[in-house]
């Protein structure tokens, strides 16, 4: 049931149509997105051109109406939705906008928890660094070079930028193939984006993971490999426009 | 994965709500739980009143009434019995023994009791249990009385104190026997019946001090000398009766129930009890609801403080989701979250309801006769307690579908 397409592939989605409810317009149509191994890709978008949405996709959270969605070898459509869940904690890590961190847990928490709910990850930071625990110290302190912060803290201590980087920590955690990043420096101020832009490339050429950055703040596009406006990716884009 | 770590995590960031919750359900616990004991050992109390006797005769009435006033000194008989019919059913064939029970005066709200020597030896409450001197002896003199355990701590009365006993059954009376004192001779161990609010006199005391008196007023007349031979008494309230064996019960109910001489009563103390206990079922039943309800109402505050909770949460699950969380983790979050604080509530609950009863033990023994244990919870309170972690199991389910269905609607990002 499960059958690897393609072992460079990482996202592939053909003519993918989507909605968030039945009776709702679609959000994706026709949407096609083809991401290698090792890509750094920067999708670019206003908002409401069907991001977020795109991104849920990509994440199983939720499955199209129609079309392929491929993520790391795997056709997702042909998955049940606990295996989905599953996919997403071994291969993909996230870093979001902001709010990213759970406020009753303390830095070293946060990072950790995707190797709760995956196996695959935790084995990987045991492998790297002995313990779970230990890898977590170790990105934490690779992003904060000036070691100024104790780990044990919680969340809400933190600035924003600061919030940031353990969000970045737990997303590299246990070297998930790719790295989801939405609008991760829309609330930093410049210096702390630029900051955060070149600890997140760092850490993603060590790691060797794929990148998908999506962002309607054209400014870093430079750095990427490839850039792909939303339109190339959700046609129906340009007629709303 | 554990949910049980991060589920107790989230609910010490929500400190206030999460303690006021479990002590809303550990006052719920304390109601059920208390309520039931009390119960169960006031049924027990009550079923041990009295045991080994067979039979209570009294003048025809109901079988409560004759129970009420022959065993718990509560209201009073409508007929008293003769002597001589007393007599003739103590001889039957049969009986191995019988207690009469005089009744009608008192001494400052505690029943006075006229009745013969064997009561002390024959007369079983509990589990076949005797009664017992804590000091002192039975009754010798005419004169003299025994008085049940609560009566001696009440009026603080010990050996040679002298009691004065009033006509009728008020804590006041105006009509009293200063004439003849009765003489303490001995103090009745703690029993948890209402023997420990018995004053004990021989029938021979009776009357004795009632030589003189024509129904409540006393004659101006010198007494003669008062001996227990000359001191029979012509009528008695009821008697008690024992068997050889338990066989004969039905057959000798029925040769009382149809004595030809006087209209008498004749009943088995057992389903006496029984009946009474139901007629009281109602406030039992009451009771019950009462405090069903109140475990209702702190469920409901539970559920009312998890989903109000629910929307600040959001973006909590859509971390969850993103970082690989199951709908099922989401789900079994919250129902962990709810369980947690309902174990919470229970422990703190059963802390609260030991603690209570080992507190107030002395106190309610003291006022009103009821000895609650400290045992640890019987089948039907763990019973009592696995149906309310069911039921708070259930009430998880509510606030975990609606954060299922939320996050099927928000996915990784809050979608307004």
């Amino acid at each position: 049931m499960i059958e690897a397409v393609s072992k460079s592939t990482i996202i592939g989605l053909k003519e993918v149509d989507f909605a968030w409810h039945a009776k709702a317009n679609l959000t994706i149509k026709s949407g096609n997105l083809c991401v290698e191994e090792h890509e750094h890709v920067f999708i670019r978008g206003a908002s409401g051109s069907g991001k977020s949405t795109l991104l849920n996709i990509i994440g199983g959270i939720v499955t199209p109406q129609r079309g392929q969605v491929e993520i790391v070898g795997q056709d997702f459509c042909q998955l049940k939705e606990l295996q989905r869940d599953r996919l997403r904690a071994d291969h993909i890590g996230f870093i979001f906008q902001q709010f990213n961190l759970i406020p009753y847990l303390s830095i070293l928490e946060n990072v950790t928890l995707p190797c709760r709910f995956s196996k695959l990850r935790r084995a990987n930071a045991i492998e790297r660094s002995g313990s779970v625990v230990e890898e977590a110290v170790y990105l934490l302190s690779r992003l904060y070079s000036k070691g100024r912060c104790s780990f044990h803290l919680t969340t809400s201590e933190l600035s924003v930028g600061q919030q940031q980087r353990v969000a970045a920590a737990r997303a590299l955690i246990g070297q998930p193939q790719l790295i989801i990043a939405d609008e991760p420096t829309s609330s930093l101020d410049y210096d702390a984006r630029e900051a955060f832009m070149d600890l997140l490339f760092d850490e993603i050429k060590l790691s060797g993971s794929t990148l998908l950055y999506v962002s309607h703040d054209p400014t870093h596009q430079h750095l990427f490999n490839r850039v792909v406006d939303i339109s190339a990716i959700n046609p129906q884009q340009e007629t709303d426009l | 994965m554990n949910l049980r770590s991060l589920a107790s995590k989230s609910l010490k960031n929500r400190r206030s709500t999460a303690i006021l919750t479990i002590v809303s359900i550990a006052v719920s616990v304390v109601l059920l739980l208390g309520v039931e004991k009390v119960r169960v050992n006031a049924k027990s109390s009550f079923a041990n009143t009295i045991s080994g006797t067979d039979l209570i005769v009294g003048a025809r009435s109901g079988s409560i009434q004759l129970l009420l006033y022959s065993v718990f000194r509560i209201g009073s008989a409508t007929n008293n019995i003769t002597w001589e019919s007393y007599q003739d059913i103590a001889q039957q064939k049969g009986v191995k023994w019988t207690i009469p029970i005089s009744l009608g005066d008192s001494h400052r709200g505690f029943r006075v009791m006229g009745t013969s020597r064997d009561y002390f030896s024959v007369y079983q409450y509990g589990e076949k249990r005797r009664l017992k001197f804590s000091s002192g002896t039975q009754f010798e003199a005419v004169f003299d009385a025994v008085i049940g355990s609560e009566v001696a701590n009440a009026l603080n009365y010990a050996i040679g104190d002298q009691v004065i006993i009033s006509h009728g059954t008020g804590s006041t009376s105006f009509a009293q026997h200063k004439d003849k004192p009765f003489v303490i001779s001995g103090v009745l161990e703690h029993t948890g019946t209402p023997v420990d609010r018995t004053i004990h006199v021989s029938l021979a005391g009776i009357e004795a001090m009632h030589v003189n008196w024509q129904g409540a007023v006393k004659k101006r007349k010198a007494s003669k000398a008062l001996t227990e031979a000359n001191l029979q008494p012509e009528s008695i309230t009821a008697f008690l009766v024992g068997l050889d064996s338990k066989v004969v019960s039905f057959k000798m109910q029925r040769y009382i129930n149809e004595y030809s001489s006087e209209p008498l009563l004749a009943i088995f103390p057992g389903i006496a009890l029984h009946e009474l206990w139901s007629l009281m079922s109602v406030a039992e039943k009451a009771l019950l609801i009462i405090s069903l309800f109140v475990v209702l109402a702190s469920l409901t505050g539970m559920l009312a403080v998890s989903l109000a909770g629910l929307n600040e949460r959001r973006r909590e699950v859509a971390i969850l989701r993103s970082v690989g969380a199951s709908h099922w983790h989401i789900m079994g979050l919250l129902i962990t979250e709810t369980v947690l604080l309902t174990i919470s509530g229970i422990l703190l609950g059963l802390i609260l309801l030991y603690s209570g009863i080992w507190l107030a033990q002395p106190i309610i023994e003291k006022n009103y006769g009821l000895f609650i244990p400290i045992t640890a919870p019987n089948i039907r309170e763990l019973g009592m307690v696995c149906m309310l972690l069911a039921a708070s199991f259930i009430v998880g389910l509510v606030p975990a579908y609606r954060a299922y269905r939320n996050s099927l609607a928000d996915g990784m990002s809050i979608r307004s």
